[in-house]
C-alpha cells in the first residue's frame, strides 16, 4: 500500500485514476459541446420569421430582438386588444416570441404603447414614446390586378382606416384608361409615415388582401449608395451641375412622335 | 447528542410525506397563481417564469434567462435587473436549486419519470457525468454570444413547459416527453440531475445560499440508505451524514442539493431537518 502510494508521487504514465478522470472531462465536454451546437443549429435555422408576421411596435432589429426577448409575454397580456401571441413549438415564428398577423388582428396603435412599457429587458425599446413613430413594417399595395381602386372602383377602405389618413396612404389621381371619362384614385403607401400597424391589411375587402404589410427589410428597396438624384442635386446646388448639356428632344409613346 | 436510535414506535407512527407534500402545494400553487390570470381573469401574476411581474408592482426574471441575454450582446433595462436581483437574493436565501425542487414544473415531469421507472424497476444505463450541466451552459453561454441569439431558448423544456401551459402549448409536449422518456428509460435522474443548465444557473446559487438541510442527528443513521434512494442528488448527502470528527460537518454544502426535503421525509431515524449553512462543526465532545 505504502509502496503504490509512493508510486503515484514518481512523474510517469498518468495513473488509470486520473486516466479514467480526464477521459470522463473529455468525453462530458464533447458531448456538451455537440449537444450545444446541435441546438444552435437549430435555433439560427428556426429563426426566420414568416412574412406575414409582424412584430409589436419599438422591436429591435430583429437579430438583437432574438437575444433581448425573454419570451416572458408581458406585452402579450398587456396588449388591450390581444393583437399579439407568443409563437406555439411547431409555430413557423422563433419558439415563444411575440407576433402578430395583420390580416387576423391588426396593431390598434394605443397612444401609450403598454406593449413596450410591458418589456422588462428592452426588447421592445423603450425609447418609443411616439407610437407614430412605430416601425412594425411596411404596408405595400402587393396586387394591382384585384385592388378595387386600381380597377376603377371607388373602395377606399385601407385609405379610410388608416390610423394616419391622408399621411401613411395617399390617393393619387390618374385617368382611367378603361372608360375614358372617370378618374382612378390610387392607394399610395409612403414608407416615411407607415408605421405598419396593419389595419389596411386587416380592413381590405377582398377575400384575400390586395395590401400586406411586409417586413420592411422585405417591402423596401435602397438606390445605389452612389446614387444622386439630377434634379435634387440641382435643387440644392442652385444651377446645373454640368454647364452646356444638349437638351435632347424626348421621345414619346404610342406614336406621338417627337416633341 | 443521542447517538442510540429512535423507539420503534415513534418511527412508525411519523408521517413521510410531509415536505413532498408541501413541495407538490408549492409546485402546483405557483403554477395556479400564473394560470389565475389567463383563466379567471385575477392577474395576481403576469409574464411567466422567464420574466413576471407579480401584483402590477413586483417584477421578477429569471437570472439563467438574464444571463444568456446579456451575453447575446443586449444589456437589458432595469426592470429585469431589478426582477434578477430579487430573485437571486431570494434563493441565496432558500437554497439555490429550491427553485428545481419547489417551483419548476418540469419537476414534477421528472418526479413521475423517476417514480415510474421505480415502480417498474428499470434500471437506465446511461450514466452521464454530473458536471455535463456546467459544461453545456458554458457551451450555450459561449453560444449565445456567437450568434447574439438566446439559443437555448429554442429548446429550453424549463421554459417551453411553462410558458405553453400559460400561453397554448403547440407541440411544446413532444420536448417534455423526450424529457420524460429520457428520464425514464436512457438516464437515471438524467434531465434534472445530469443535464439541464438552468438548474445549473441554480446550482452556482447554492454554493452559498443559507437555508440547508442538516444532518445533525448523524450518529442515529442507522445506514438504511433510504435517504439516497430517494435523493435526485445523492452525493451531496454523503459528507454530511457520514462525516465524523474533524471530518465534514453535519450541514448538507453540496450546491445541487434542491432543498426538496425528501430525505427529511424518508428518514425513519430523524436525522435531517432543514436548517442555515452556519454552525457547521461537530460538537466537541463527540
Amino acid at each position: 500500500m505504502s509502496q503504490e502510494q509512493q508510486n503515484t508521487q514518481v512523474p510517469g504514465p498518468p495513473s488509470p485514476g486520473r486516466r479514467h478522470f480526464l477521459q470522463e472531462v473529455v468525453m462530458t465536454a464533447c458531448g456538451a459541446a455537440l449537444f450545444g451546437g446541435g441546438v444552435t443549429l437549430y435555433a439560427t435555422n428556426a429563426s426566420a420569421m414568416p412574412a406575414q408576421a409582424l412584430r409589436p411596435p419599438g422591436v429591435l432589429d430583429e437579430e438583437t430582438f432574438l437575444g433581448a426577448c425573454v419570451r416572458c409575454g408581458l406585452c402579450v397580456r398587456d396588449c388591450p386588444y390581444d393583437t399579439l401571441d407568443l409563437a406555439r413549438v411547431g409555430e413557423p415564428v422563433a419558439v415563444g416570441t411575440p407576433y402578430f398577423i395583420a390580416r387576423q388582428v391588426a396593431c390598434e396603435m394605443c397612444e401609450d404603447i403598454p406593449c413596450v412599457k410591458a418589456c422588462p429587458t428592452g426588447a421592445l425599446d423603450p425609447e418609443l414614446t411616439d407610437i407614430d413613430d412605430a416601425r412594425m413594417g411596411l404596408a405595400v399595395l402587393i396586387d394591382q390586378e384585384t385592388c378595387l381602386n386600381f380597377l376603377g372602383l371607388r373602395c377606399d377602405v385601407c385609405y379610410q382606416i388608416c390610423p394616419l389618413i391622408g399621411e401613411a396612404i395617399t390617393l393619387e389621381l390618374d385617368h382611367n384608361d378603361r372608360t375614358g371619362v372617370h378618374a382612378r384614385f390610387l392607394h399610395t403607401v409612403n414608407s416615411e409615415t407607415c408605421t405598419g400597424c396593419g389595419k389596411c391589411e386587416a380592413a381590405c375587402v377582398l377575400d384575400v388582401a390586395a395590401i400586406k404589410v411586409l417586413p420592411i427589410t422585405l417591402a423596401k428597396g435602397q438606390l445605389g449608395r452612389h446614387y444622386r438624384l439630377g434634379w435634387e442635386e440641382q435643387e440644392k446646388a442652385g444651377k446645373p451641375l454640368l454647364e452646356n448639356i444638349i437638351d435632347l428632344p424626348d421621345r414619346m409613346p404610342a406614336g406621338g412622335g417627337l416633341q | 447528542m443521542n447517538t442510540a436510535t429512535l423507539p420503534i414506535a415513534m418511527v412508525r407512527s411519523r408521517w413521510r410525506w410531509k415536505w413532498l407534500f408541501l413541495r407538490r402545494l408549492t409546485q402546483v400553487g405557483i403554477l395556479g397563481l400564473f394560470l389565475l390570470g389567463p383563466m379567471a381573469g385575477i392577474w395576481i401574476v403576469k409574464g411567466n417564469l422567464s420574466s413576471n411581474l407579480v401584483l402590477d408592482l413586483l417584477p421578477l426574471t429569471d437570472p439563467f434567462l438574464l444571463l444568456q441575454t446579456t451575453v447575446s450582446g443586449h444589456l437589458p433595462e432595469t426592470t429585469a435587473l431589478l426582477g434578477t436581483a430579487i430573485v437571486v437574493t431570494f434563493y441565496l436565501l432558500v437554497g439555490g436549486r429550491a427553485f428545481c425542487g419547489w417551483v419548476c414544473p418540469v419537476n414534477i415531469v421528472t418526479d413521475a419519470a423517476a417514480w415510474l421507472r421505480e415502480m417498474l424497476g428499470l434500471r437506465p444505463r446511461a450514466r452521464p457525468s454530473r458536471t455535463t450541466r456546467y459544461w453545456l451552459l458554458g457551451t450555450l453561454l459561449i453560444m449565445t454570444a456567437l450568434t447574439g441569439i438566446t439559443v437555448w431558448e429554442w429548446v429550453n423544456p424549463v421554459s417551453m413547459l411553462h410558458r405553453g401551459l400559460i400561453f397554448g402549448f403547440g407541440f411544446a409536449w413532444v420536448v417534455l416527453l423526450a424529457v420524460f422518456l429520457f428520464d425514464l428509460l436512457v438516464a437515471q435522474r438524467g434531465w434534472c440531475s445530469h443535464l439541464c443548465p438552468m438548474g445549473a444557473t441554480y446550482s452556482l446559487l447554492g454554493a452559498g445560499s443559507i437555508i440547508r438541510v442538516r444532518a445533525d442527528d448523524r450518529a442515529r443513521c442507522d445506514d438504511c440508505m433510504e435517504c439516497f434512494r430517494v435523493c435526485p442528488e445523492p452525493q451531496v448527502i454523503q459528507p454530511a451524514l457520514k462525516g465524523t470528527g474533524d471530518g465534514p460537518g453535519p450541514v448538507i454544502t453540496g450546491m445541487n442539493c434542491t432543498n426538496c426535503g425528501r430525505c427529511i421525509d424518508v428518514c425513519d431515524q430523524i436525522v435531517f431537518h432543514f436548517g442555515t449553512r452556519f454552525h457547521n462543526k461537530m460538537e466537541a465532545s463527540s
